[in-house]
């Protein structure tokens, strides 16, 4: 258990260095960054708004970074939100109860996981091509569900799940949080985590081995398009509306780039959600960084794209090795020629 | 000039036959329903040609180029007497507008302009962004009267003409007032969530206290602007006083309970305007200028919002 903990230290300790920079860099351009008050009855702060904002895409990459683990990606995600946001709101505002409501936007959202799942797991289309369906389309379905306008809410329930506190964290930290520590746990604990690997090393090994990549496969949409739901449902509670022209809209992008800067590799394979999850918090203190900074909109996207090309070039396996070998160089040096020979490099944990 | 002496002409000729307005039938080429104000255009347009007796053709273009102008050309084929049109791109329209004016049916443009020769279109049916922006900054500095007021901005989607012009006009409306000062501006994206998100980081990095009024390029942003002041502690329309464009049916609720205290109407009502002008030159050829800029009003809390909202949510917005 204690090599385990070690072992998830090690692998998303780059993460969490990133993080932290992004962090200070939020410090230096407001020094009130780290503030946080009780006040209103709900913390209050900069870095709550950062767990707090971060939700949506928190929520979408635990279902990408399984999906992205058996060599796939779900496009659908941010199109999926817009439905659940918009059954949501259509149910609350028909009469029915949050509950029902909630219960609602999920099935919705399983349905769509399901679509996406056996496009790819039982007609094998390619799984861009397969989600590019729904992300097209689900725009236009959650229109219909709203009409063409923002549907707006008044049911305290609902907005509750976006907009409340619990104990004065925001409600959406607090879903987010749990939902990642369930589904990690779910598999971690159990073997499937593995098997979902095997899957993105390999699918026909892994079938000859005895697994049953097809149903797997359509399990991870599923959880993919559960995670879309929930988020759509906090989104939309959040302004008390379904907004289905916005809603979620290139969240997607987001949600990839996210499981990205967690270090999975696109190509399937070993994968961390906790990396994934740190990733989402990393893109959200970007966000911070620019909102707080007061520059003019026009240098929003430039200022992203340095930061998240700056983070990915240092995570590229060619400055790492470069990296590797000048610590391994320095390190000679102070050692006998013989014994730096015997260096070999260490494992690498994940990709 | 020929030519416009041509349509002139011809239009003469026409006159007698087009007396009874009753007889007219239009076509209407809309974008598509991208945005509730979009809808509420259509309802009203249809509403406005009904209550003139005009039969209206409605073709939806469900924002695609290709499909408007198959739309204007199966107007023309069917012969109908005028065609509203509301270009999705301003580009690419000279050939269909050449067929149209062959064929002798005027085109009105409602709500956005196209870059064409301005022989190959009657009027253009337009709101004046620039004016909205300055009608709000007018309005702010008389609320203030003197004082000193920080005003925090909210654009709209960066780059975009609407966002360009109305911080273009509010900036001007403010400019001879040194009481008034924008101490952050950034883009909100047009929409409700990020107007709060962006919203809730003016109030963190300036203080709710510093800050005097919001102004925001349009009313989605402003609504969810008003959320995070709300779960910041504070009482929108009192502590920070709040004024945006587009009057669209939620603003006035939030200024019926005094949340919002200014909005600017961006009419969907370009196609009344426009069928006024087509009736006085069937009527007896007065050729329309060839931009007619609509009202933009400006509703405050004086006006009865409650009233207003019921007025207006009913037309698709």
């Amino acid at each position: 258990m204690v090599h385990g903990f070690q072992a998830t230290l090690r692998r998303i300790a780059p993460q969490l260095i990133i993080l932290a920079v992004v962090l200070l860099l939020n410090f230096l351009v407001f020094p009130d960054f780290f503030k946080i008050e009780f006040q209103n009855d709900r913390l209050f702060g900069n870095l709550v708004d950062v767990f707090n904002r971060g939700a949506p895409t928190a929520l979408l990459c635990i279902g990408m970074t399984l999906v992205i683990a058996t060599k796939g990606i779900d496009l659908s995600v941010g199109a999926v939100m817009a439905i659940a946001g918009a059954t949501a709101a259509d149910l609350v505002v028909s009469g029915y109860g949050w509950g029902t409501a909630l219960i609602g936007a999920i099935s919705v959202g399983l349905m769509c996981g399901l679509w996406n799942g056996v496009l790819v797991a039982f007609l094998r289309i390619q799984p861009i091509v397969a989600t590019l369906v729904l992300m097209v389309a689900g725009r236009g379905i959650a229109q219909l569900i709203t009409e063409g306008t923002i549907l707006t809410f008044l049911n305290e329930g609902l907005i509750h799940l976006g907009a409340g506190t619990v104990l004065g964290i925001p409600t959406p930290i607090l879903i987010w949080i749990g939902l990642g520590a369930i589904v990690t746990l779910g598999v971690r604990r159990t073997a499937l985590g593995m098997l979902v690997e095997a899957i993105g090393i390999n699918e026909a090994s892994s079938r000859v081995a005895g697994i049953n990549s097809r149903v797997l496969l359509v399990s991870v949409y599923l959880v993919s398009g559960f995670c879309a739901a929930i988020a759509g449902v906090i989104v939309a509670a959040d302004i008390k509306g379904a907004d289905a022209n916005n809603a979620g809209l290139w969240l997607e992008l987001d949600a990839i780039l996210a499981v990205v800067i967690g270090g999975n590799s696109l190509l399937g394979g070993r994968f961390s959600i906790t990396a994934s999850l740190i990733g989402a918090l990393i893109i959200q203190s970007v966000n911070s960084v620019i909102l707080l900074s007061g520059l003019p909109p026009e240098f929003n996207l430039v200022i992203k794209a340095l930061i998240i090309i700056a983070i990915l070039v240092i995570q590229s396996p060619t400055v790492k090795h470069a990296l590797y070998i000048l610590r391994a160089s320095a390190e000679s040096e102070a050692l006998e020629p013989a014994r730096a020979a015997q260096l070999t490099p260490p494992k690498e944990t994940a990709q | 000039m020929k030519l416009k002496s041509l349509l002139i002409a011809s239009a003469m000729m026409l006159a007698p036959a087009s007396v009874m307005a009753a007889d007219l039938t239009i076509g209407f080429s809309q974008i598509g329903s991208e945005s509730g104000w979009r809808a509420a255009e259509t309802t009203v347009t249809k509403q406005e040609a009904e209550k003139r007796g005009i039969d209206l053709k409605f073709a939806d273009a469900q924002q695609k180029q290709e499909n408007q102008i198959k739309a204007l050309r199966s107007f023309i084929a069917q012969g109908v007497d005028a065609i509203l049109l509301a270009p999705v791109v301003a580009t690419g329209w000279d050939e269909v507008l050449e067929e149209a004016k062959e064929a002798e049916i005027p085109v009105m443009l409602l709500d956005r302009t196209v870059d064409a020769p301005e022989d190959l279109y009657m009027t253009a049916v337009t709101s004046d962004l620039v004016h909205e922006g300055k009608v709000a900054g007018d309005w702010l500095q008389d609320e203030m009267a003197g004082a000193d007021c920080s005003i925090v901005e909210l654009q709209g989607t960066t780059g975009s003409s609407p966002a360009i012009d109305r911080k273009k006009g509010f900036e001007e409306g403010i400019s001879d007032a040194s009481n008034l000062k924008i101490i952050r501006s950034q883009t909100g994206d047009f929409t409700r969530s990020q107007g709060k998100v962006v919203m809730e980081s003016f109030l963190k990095a300036e203080g709710g206290a510093n800050i005097c009024a919001l102004y925001a390029h349009n009313d989605d942003m402003a609504v969810g602007a008003i959320q995070a002041i709300k779960e910041a502690g504070l009482k929108p329309g009192e502590d920070i006083k709040i004024v945006s464009i587009d009057s669209v049916p939620d603003i006035h609720l939030a200024m019926a309970s005094g949340e919002a205290n200014a909005t600017i109407e961006l009419t969907p009502n370009m196609a009344g305007p426009a069928l006024d002008a087509l009736e006085a030159y069937l009527a007896d050829g007065t050729v329309p200028p060839k931009w007619i800029q609509t009202e933009s009003k400006l509703y405050t809390l004086k006006d009865d919002n409650q009233a207003i909202y019921e007025l207006k949510k009913d037309l698709g917005y």
